[in-house]
């Protein structure tokens, strides 16, 4: 059984399709890119696979026992409340989505995970600080300590490494490929780094016009990657 | 010194004192849900309702209601529902939609209360209403029992899904995606501010209770910058300006909710200039 299947599922907004004729699987273990232009709508994707709007044709189900409460995602920036009075402690807690049952309060072990996490994320200093007042990274890096609380068994990422300097994307890269390898998580993730996204993926979900969905062997060999670097030379 | 002992003899007065016990629980409760409100663009769901509770009291009024209560807090709180869906699912633009029902809602208890008022002075009757002018000096001790048990449930919800509360407003597709049932959570949100708003209509009238619900939360935002310091803070601040606003009317004589919403406009005053220092000198 596959965490999510979907069968030849169409997307979009108001009965507008986007894309057509989706399918694919993400097996417990996987390392899923997902790759394609501006606007072909990856993140209406990732929305879909959440739940959060339904597809407008197909099925798109949630399997081998995965709970809504073992998924972490990290939303594209821009998204979020930007006067919104919080400090990073607090939003980064409110990724910790304990363990079943409603309990009104945050445990130790939350606190834990969330002091453990900003610590990843290099932000432990920030700790007090004001959402709104940080840098645009800073600010990315604050929701993916976020996702990481929320996160047991898989993790969506809408574009991890937008507005992170290439110190801190190289760091995160390899968190998300130790996080995939050591402690067993699914990976899925959106990039507009394809070099990236070829080098630590196993497999590729190309979004477009025409989609593409296999292993990276036979993504090099396709059309789809062959038009995407070709439009980035001329 | 003349003040304070005027102050102490009204205070040996049982209505005056019914006036500060329910002021200070309605301040607080609404304060509360103020954040929450202001950043989910929920404001004006806030004001839509209260025009609405102005024409549940209309019709309470005409039907010779003598407690009132019960039928203006259902039919609120069924408004808050229906707002709220309209507000999330219908691409007919949800402002427009509150705005047809508390305009409508406004006409319809006027009209009512014109066409069947048996009272000498309507338009007393409709400004008591409007603005609350002294209904809050007329409580009896039953209605101030009912307040108290509404705010301690009200105080309640806040307390226990204070966390849902707080997620639900800063991210709902976070909070939706990882398992939290946010349309439940808004819904309660949209029926606990209905109570709210019954509650506070003794207090300040339906036309000035998003004043009571926007003030502190806009004051305290301008300086803290944590959703806990600006919710404490919102909440002292509200119940300070409640109180302060209640002294001064009972001892000037002026109306009681336009005195608060004066000193709730004064004390936001000092907060956006203590915000501007703060960042000037940060
Ligand atoms: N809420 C919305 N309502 C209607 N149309 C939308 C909405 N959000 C996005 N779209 C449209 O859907 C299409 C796909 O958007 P989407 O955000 O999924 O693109 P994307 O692949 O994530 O692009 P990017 O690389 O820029 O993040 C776009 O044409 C966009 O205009
Ligand atoms: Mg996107």
């Amino acid at each position: 059984m596959a965490y999510l299947t979907a069968r030849d599922i169409s997307l979009g907004y108001e009965g507008e399709k986007i894309v057509t004729g989706l399918c694919f699987e993400v097996d417990p273990g996987d390392y899923l890119c997902i790759v394609g232009e501006n606007g072909s709508g990856k993140s209406t994707l990732m929305k879909t696979m959440l739940g959060l709007i339904p597809p407008l044709g197909g099925t798109i189900e949630r399997g081998d026992g995965l709970q809504k409460n073992e998924i972490g995602y990290l939303p594209q920036q821009s998204l979020i409340q930007r006067d919104f009075p919080a400090s990073v402690t607090e939003i980064v807690l409110s990724g910790c989505r304990g363990e079943g049952g409603f309990r009104p309060f945050h445990s130790r072990s939350d606190k834990e995970a969330a002091r453990a996490n900003m610590e990843r994320m290099g932000i432990s200093h920030l700790a007090k600080r004001c959402y709104r007042e940080l840098s645009g990274g800073q600010q990315q890096r604050v929701l993916l300590a976020r996702a990481l609380c929320a996160t047991k068994k898989i993790l969506l990422l809408d574009e991890p490494v937008a507005g992170l300097d290439p110190k801190v994307t190289a760091e995160m890269y390899s968190l998300i490929e130790e996080l995939n390898r050591d402690d067993g998580i699914t990976i899925i993730m959106i990039s507009h780094d394809i070099a990236a996204a070829i080098k630590y993926a196993d497999r590729i979900l190309h979004v477009g016009r025409s989609v593409f969905f296999g292993t990276k062997d036979e993504y090099l060999g396709s059309e789809n990657y062959l038009r995407l670097t070709k439009a980035g030379e001329s | 010194m003349a003040i304070l002992e005027k102050l102490a003899y009204y205070m040996s007065f049982q209505f005056v004192q019914y006036a500060l016990i329910a002021g200070i629980l309605i301040s607080l409760c609404s304060s509360l849900f103020g954040v929450t409100l202001v950043l989910k663009r929920f404001s004006f769901i806030g004001d839509g309702l209260s025009h609405v509770a102005f024409g549940a009291m209309a019709i309470a009024a005409v039907m010779k209601l003598t407690n009132n209560m019960p039928l203006i807090l259902a039919v609120t709180v069924i408004s808050a529902i229906l707002l709220l869906r309209t507000g999330q699912r219908a691409k007919i633009k949800g402002d427009a939609a509150v705005a047809m029902i508390s305009v409508g809602a406004l006409a319809i208890g006027y009209l009512l209360m014109n066409l069947f008022s048996t009272s000498s002075n309507l338009s007393g009757d409709v400004c008591t209403t409007l603005f609350g002018s002294t209904s809050i000096l007329t409580l009896k001790q039953s209605d101030v029992i009912v307040c108290g048990v509404l705010s301690v449930v009200v105080l309640a919800v806040f307390i226990v899904f204070y966390n849902k509360i707080f997620s639900v407003t800063f991210d709902e597709d976070f909070a939706r995606a990882t398992g939290t049932k946010a349309s439940l959570y808004n819904l309660l949100i949209a029926v606990v501010v209905a109570v709210i708003i019954v509650l506070a209509m003794n207090l300040v009238g339906s036309l000035l209770i998003s004043a009571l619900v926007i003030f502190p939360a806009l004051s305290a935002m301008r300086v803290f910058k944590s959703f806990k310091s600006v919710t404490v803070c919102s909440a002292i601040f509200s119940v300070t300006c409640a109180t302060l606003g209640l002294l001064i009317s009972i001892l000037s004589g002026t109306p009681v909710g336009s005195t608060i919403v004066a000193v709730d406009i004064v004390a936001f005053g000092v907060f956006y200039l203590a915000g501007l220092f703060r960042r000037s000198k940060a």
